[in-house]
């Protein structure tokens, strides 16, 4: 295992709440690392609606959710964040010199003394479709990603879904595959144009075989994969050799490890105190939508105040002491050397 | 109006549905377990659900949006539709809608 990495503040989730707590802590000189599960900044505003205009953030009439996201990551470019994505925030624990170290699942550890939960709704974990038992062929049978093209050469592959992902997988996994099944509910597809009309000359030749229908069940034993049952709209039921099924559906949030850090949830929500935005926990902090107090409201411009005032107690934790001088940015050369306002 | 709701459990729900809100705002309001991750922005497809008796064929055909997102939906079926969008009137009076499962 890696050495830790200290720090000031440690940020599990890089949605906007987040991004811009990296811009308020940096105000105050105060080092921050960021953890999030997606490969890319942003949270919700990037993985669900980046081409939507939100049209509540003041200041920008019209904003997309990418071009809030990359506004952000231009106002916290000074401070130098270190961002720790595809990894998922799993396990926090208290150090005996008052710090906390969390680990994440692939073997992160950062230790700070304090940790600032800006999750939003939980972690983006690939949606699982409702088949029986599908649970027991995942890792090996079951992929939500293709890590390895090479593992599924020679494979009956069966994959699932309309958009890019199955789209782009059927066309790679096709020249490969012993036979390659592509099912989605309907006879139309969200994916690129010209990834359907790909599909569909493979179709034509033969080459990939193409049904209206959904996965019903997966035959198999000890995880290994043999067949799937399909069904079509007519409720017809029929069986496919499959050694891999593939599901494209996209993303879903799920609350994750969260719930075990003690933090005293209430229906999967942090309370905090709204001088703070501290939990029960001293020292563990919770931004944006993923917190709860009296009149809280699920809007950006939440989080962004929430982080404000957040960062201002996390400095008497990380700087025990040190006293406190609040400025302005546009007043304050001091804060406007940091920002690299005249470089 | 009124909107007959069956649960994941099987269970039929009556509820009252306000004229201009979306049939997910009122099926949330009344407590059922609808997701609807997005808060209604047609972004999520976690608010599906499948509309019976003959009622999908007097809705309004579902925007392209809608169409898209329900491709990333699990266990969609011919009477899918995304809760979120369908927006409660008189003429939907008596509406049954049945959960999609999670």
């Amino acid at each position: 295992m890696s050495t830790p990495i200290e720090t000031d503040v440690v940020i599990i989730g890089a949605g906007p709440a987040g991004l811009f707590a990296v811009f308020e802590l940096g105000l105050l000189d105060l080092k921050a690392h960021l953890v999030d599960i997606l490969d890319r900044p942003g949270g919700q505003c990037t993985e669900l609606y980046p081409e939507k205009p939100i049209y509540d953030i003041p200041g920008l009439p019209t904003v997309t959710g990418q071009e809030l996201v990359d506004r952000l990551l231009e106002q916290i470019k000074p401070f130098g964040a270190t961002f720790h994505h595809g990894q998922m925030a799993a396990g926090l624990t208290k150090l005996p010199d008052g710090r906390w170290k969390l680990t994440t699942d692939t073997g992160t550890e950062l230790l700070a003394p304090v940790i600032v939960i800006a999750a939003g709704a939980g972690s983006f974990v690939p949606k699982r479709p409702p088949v029986p038992g599908i649970e027991a062929f995942e890792g090996t049978s079951v992929h939500y990603a293709v890590r390895k093209m090479d593992s599924f050469a020679g494979k009956n592959i069966l994959i699932a879904g309309g958009g890019d992902s199955a789209l782009d997988w059927t066309l790679n996994l096709a020249p490969i595959a012993k036979s390659l099944t592509l099912v989605h509910h309907r006879d139309g597809f969200r994916a690129a144009a010209h990834s359907v009309n790909q599909m569909r000359e493979l179709v034509a030749a033969g080459k990939v075989n193409f049904h209206v229908a959904s996965v019903k069940g997966l035959h198999g034993e000890g995880g290994k994969l043999m067949a799937a049952t399909l069904q079509g709209h007519d409720k017809k039921e029929w069986q496919i050799d499959a050694d891999a099924f593939l599901p494209f559906f996209g993303l879903t949030i799920k609350l994750g490890p969260i719930a075990e850090f003690g933090i005293g949830l209430h229906e999967n929500l942090i309370p905090v105190d709204t001088a703070k935005f501290e939990s029960e926990q001293p020292g563990i902090f919770g931004i944006g939508d993923i917190i709860t107090y009296p009149g809280k409201l699920k809007l950006i411009l939440s989080g962004f105040h929430e982080a404000a005032l957040m960062a201002q107690a996390a400095f008497h934790i990380c700087r025990p002491g040190e006293k406190l001088r609040f400025q302005y940015t546009t007043s304050s050369s001091n804060l406007q050397k940091k920002l690299h306002v005249n470089e | 109006m009124k909107i007959y709701a069956t649960d994941r459990e099987g269970k039929l729900h009556e509820i009252e549905g306000r004229e201009g809100w979306t049939i997910m705002e009122m099926l949330r309001d009344a407590g059922l377990p609808v997701a609807a991750e997005c808060g209604g922005a047609c972004a999520c497809a976690t608010c599906q659900v499948y509309v019976e008796d003959g009622w999908y064929e007097k809705l309004n055909p579902p925007a392209d949006m809608e169409t898209d997102m329900l491709d990333m939906a699990l266990a969609v079926q011919p009477n899918s539709r995304l809760s979120c969008q369908l927006v409660c009137s008189e003429e939907l009076d008596g509406i049954k809608v049945t959960l999609a499962p999670e």
